[in-house]
């Protein structure tokens, strides 16, 4: 695969060429994705953990970090792929990302925190 | 005068004087296709702010059921299960077909692809069922907020999965007729960021909607 048309661009040698790819990395990262899915299933199904909070957050983190590994293994991220333009719109994207989950869910649970004591006591309204 | 640090053309440097030259006026040969990867990428992002939108909308109202079904009454957790384990063998099996592709290989490479688009539709097809039998309990898109948002954001995955489906059979066409030439290499190379992005957003959806949905 060296051999591609890129081989006498070396500025733009990172592109096309899938080098990185091995048997290895995606095995490592199957096997890494198959126990970070079986282990939140396993919580979320049995109920091991007594608290809902906890499973919940471990759930979550579990996810976080099967979505770096994905990133990792199946995608290629590192931060020299594109001359790491690639990670550059990566974190900007997840900067939006968070902005947006996080705005959103904040200003709306405010919102419906404002309206809901008119729907229980209604003798105050005129 | 600072402005022929910039210029590339010192020869002309009596012309220009009062005209700085701020880019490259020849640009240099570019490879076909060398920019095509980041920009897919790009793409990718911006698909990724789309599925950041419908899940900030499924965090909203996922919790408004208008007296209807709640996720603990629809969602099947080992059906979930099961369509989870068969898009991450779809993302393994696309990525012995880039295996395939870089030794070079047409034969495996289809053969691969082909494997891959089993297992995407059979995850289209259990998901299709999973929708099936929601809608025949009368949980429709229709019946409360959480039921819109959960359709919206589940649906439109699954349409991208639908997209990806068509595109591998398209490229095992092209592999077939053309060979692993340097542009359905590259063809290849996207498919697989979109296949494996897909396979992320998925892990998103499995968390948030039906794993905490749930447990809420």
């Amino acid at each position: 695969m060296s051999a591609d048309a890129h081989a006498g661009d070396p500025a733009h040698g990172h592109d096309a060429s899938p080098g990185h790819s091995t048997l290895r990395g995606y095995l490592i990262g199957f096997g890494l994705s198959v126990v970070l899915t079986a282990v939140p299933f396993w919580l979320v199904m049995t109920g091991v953990l007594d608290s809902k909070l906890a499973t919940a957050f471990v759930v979550m983190a579990l996810a976080v970090v099967q979505i770096v590994v994905h990133m990792i293994f199946f995608l290629h991220m590192d931060a020299k792929s594109e001359g790491g333009w690639s990670l550059m719109a990566l974190l900007f994207t997840l900067i939006l990302v968070v902005i947006a989950l996080t705005g959103s869910l904040w200003v709306m649970y405010h919102l419906n925190a404002n309206m809901m004591p008119a729907m229980h006591d209604t003798s105050q309204m005129p | 005068m600072t402005m022929t640090l910039t210029n590339p053309h010192p020869a002309l440097d009596a012309e220009v004087t009062e005209a700085p030259v701020f880019y490259l006026v020849d640009e240099h040969a570019h490879a076909e296709g060398h920019s095509t990867m980041l920009g897919f990428w790009i793409y990718l992002m911006s698909d990724c702010l789309i599925f950041a939108m419908l899940f900030a909308a499924y965090g909203v109202l996922g919790g408004n059921y208008a007296a209807g079904p709640a996720p603990k009454d629809l969602f099947e957790l080992p059906v979930v299960a099961l369509n989870t384990s068969m898009l991450l063998l779809s993302s393994i099996t696309y990525g012995f077909a880039i295996l395939a592709m870089q030794e070079g290989r047409v034969g495996r490479t289809q053969v691969w692809l082909a494997i891959t688009a089993l297992f995407g539709l059979s995850f289209v097809g259990i998901e299709l069922h999973e929708f099936a039998g929601m809608i025949a309990e009368g949980a429709t898109p229709q019946r409360s907020a959480f039921l819109s948002s959960f359709f919206t954001l589940v649906g439109t995955h699954g349409l991208h999965v639908s997209a990806g489906l068509l595109w591998i059979v398209t490229l095992m066409v092209q592999v077939g007729r053309y060979g692993l030439t340097q542009a359905n290499r590259r063809r290849l190379m996207c498919l697989s960021m979109f296949w494996h992005f897909l396979d992320v957003i998925w892990i998103g959806v499995f968390t948030f909607v039906y794993l905490l949905g749930v447990l809420r």
